[in-house]
């Protein structure tokens, strides 16, 4: 039995638009164990994004405890939150998120500029990942002159270079054609089993859901068994 | 450093922005120098003044003659080790033309010099000037301008002491430094005092005003009393001060044009600095979305400030550095367009301190509430934002 890496336990998340409150999610708990592809699913609204927010460390809940990695994320400061999604998370967006001022190379090697990793040792490191995402020969070029699924992967190479604990991918097929998904899925699926990533994914797309080894159902704000 | 070329790359997103701002800080720093360039230079008399030097003139009016006589009894007073003075003569050099004038006084050739060691002159030359009653010295800028050289005879057509007049030129003296007037024209007080005789003997016998030099700059107060109390009863009642003094007053005289022209310098700053704030917000405000993911990555917002904060501080100070070098071939262009208007018009070490202050002051300042706003951006917030 794989030991738990994500730990969401009674947590609760609403919005406020002007003086109305909006419940998003009600008293979630979900656990996670390490090496697990999760996908997650439900309809527009119905808080898969936003637990995927909390789970990542970059919004959070109202009450209940989210543990990542052995840490109460909940209780970090911004900055040590920020410190440690550096550290533990390797976030996936579904419009890519590429600065478009940067290559390939630069895109990638961002999240390492905050380690003390000397700049040779950064190089190699974005080679790597690059590599993984069989992207080496587009290294120096820009985000506009690759394809969305190109761009993709420069995005899941970003988000695997500082080895991070966990990937949390949010609709990361939602913008590319059935190809290009297919090419994306099949690399988190590597990145799952070769390489050992706990994935969590939000997506609306049942055969991106069947490449998970396990899906977890939310509708209105409550997970469904 | 590691931030560098990312800022480096942002600046570069909208080269002709970026160019234009840059082009308008630069434009905006080479007019704030020039305006205090032109300030300074009418503070050069000012700053150019000898502390151990007094200036006694008509209580009443500049314009109102001393009696010569005045002079030795102004030695006698404790604290003056030497007496010197001279006469505003003015005159017209070829035509009435700006650029055809330059400052003419009668002076006493024997002493004129010991009191204004900054007016360098060669040995030979002051003998020569000190010979010859109807020579004059020049200062090289002068002779360069007029193409004057020794022996040359310059000859004005006097206004205040009506007459041809005709001079040697015995002598062209450099000055010591950037500060010193190397315009002026100086020739024999007796001179003209000779002519006076003959021509208007009611006028002769009196100087315009007397340079005191005394022993120690401490006792400027108590000698300028002194002075003052000696003539009190007397038909011509001086008024003695510093020689900073003195020509204090004469740029008084012209306050409103320079507190003007000092407004205006300062106008120009704030209006570039709110043009940057205006380019800086703007920049900030399209990227929010990058700023959302870079969070993400685990920058903080101490990250996003300093990266907002040194595109701004990166426009000014290349902006800044474009003025202040542009502004040195402005000033001499101006310089040599004006040179007699300005005989002394250099750009002063204060006001490239203060431009290279106010172009990093505007960076900063213009880009405080872009980067706080930036960098308190909350994550999903950003990301909401179409990009």
């Amino acid at each position: 039995m794989a030991d738990t890496i994500v730990q969401v336990h009674d947590v609760s998340k609403s919005y406020h638009r002007d003086s109305i409150e909006i419940p998003v999610l009600q008293n979630i708990t979900l656990d996670v164990p390490e090496g697990e592809f999760l996908a997650l699913m439900g309809p527009s609204g119905s808080g898969k994004t936003t637990l995927l927010n909390l789970i990542a460390g970059i919004d959070r809940p109202n009450n209940g405890s989210i543990n990542v990695a052995g840490t109460n994320i909940v209780q970090l400061g911004e900055s040590a939150l920020a410190q440690w999604r550096s550290r533990h998370v390797g976030f996936v967006f579904q419009f890519y998120n590429l600065m478009p001022v940067l290559t390939a190379f630069e895109n990638v090697e961002l999240p390492l500029l905050l380690t003390h990793l000397s700049k040779k040792e950064r190089k190699e490191h974005v080679e790597t990942a690059l590599n993984v995402v069989g992207l080496a020969d587009r290294i120096h070029h820009y985000p506009k002159q690759l394809s969305g699924g190109q761009e993709q992967r420069v995005a899941i190479a970003r988000a695997i270079v500082t080895d991070p604990t966990i990937i949390v991918a949010d609709e990361p097929t939602g913008d590319l054609d059935k190809k290009s998904a297919d090419e994306i899925l099949l690399l988190m699926e590597r990145l799952n089993g070769e390489f050992k990533k706990t994935i969590v994914m939000v997506t609306h797309d049942p055969r991106a859901a069947e490449r998970a080894h396990k899906t977890q159902h939310l509708e209105k704000g409550e997970l469904i068994q | 450093m590691k931030f560098f070329k990312l800022i480096a790359k942002n600046l570069l997103r909208h080269k002709l922005r970026t160019s234009l701002t840059m082009l308008g800080l630069a434009v905006a720093i080479l007019a704030f120098g020039l305006l205090r360039t032109v300030v300074t230079a009418w503070y050069a008399g000012v700053d150019a003044s000898a502390s151990n030097r007094l200036i006694s003139r008509d209580a009443v009016s500049f314009i109102f003659p001393l009696p010569y006589s005045y002079r030795d009894q102004i030695a006698k007073v404790p604290g003056v080790s030497e007496v010197s003075f001279a006469t505003w003569f003015q005159g017209t050099y070829v035509d009435n033309r700006p650029e055809h004038f330059f400052p003419r006084m009668a002076v006493d050739a024997e002493t004129i010099f010991d009191l204004y060691p900054e007016f360098l002159l060669p040995h030979d030359q002051l003998e020569a000037f000190k010979r010859e009653r109807n020579s004059c010295v020049i200062g090289e800028k002068i002779a360069k301008e007029f193409n004057f050289k020794i022996g040359d005879i310059i000859t004005i057509q006097g206004d205040i002491f009506p007459g041809t007049w005709q001079f040697v030129i015995r002598g062209i003296y450099k000055p010591k430094d950037k500060t010193v007037d190397p315009t002026q024209m100086f020739f024999h007080w007796t001179y003209l005092d000779e002519k006076l005789k003959q021509d208007s003997p009611f006028r002769a016998g009196n100087v315009g005003w007397y340079i005191i030099r005394i022993d120690n700059p401490e006792d400027a107060p108590a000698v300028s009393e002194a002075v003052d109390r000696m003539f009190e009863n007397s038909p011509a009642k001086t008024k003695t001060e510093t020689e900073k003094a003195f020509q204090q007053s004469f740029v008084s005289l012209s306050s409103a044009i320079i507190t003007s022209l000092e407004i205006v310098s300062y106008v120009i700053i704030g209006i570039i600095l709110l043009v940057l704030a205006n380019t800086i917000i703007m920049s900030a405000r399209e990227r929010i979305r990058e700023y959302a993911v870079l969070k993400t990555l685990g920058f903080t917002s101490k990250h996003i400030f300093i990266l907002v904060a040194g595109e701004a501080l990166f426009i000014s100070i290349i902006g800044g550095a474009i003025g202040v070098a542009f502004t040195f071939p402005v000033v001499a262009g101006f310089g040599a367009a004006f040179p007699t208007f300005f005989p002394v018009f250099n750009i002063a070490n204060s006001t490239l301190a203060l431009a290279a202050v106010f172009s990093i002051i505007i960076g900063a300042v213009a880009s405080i509430f872009p980067a706080i706003r930036s960098a308190n951006i909350k994550i999903v917030d950003g990301l909401r934002q179409i990009g």
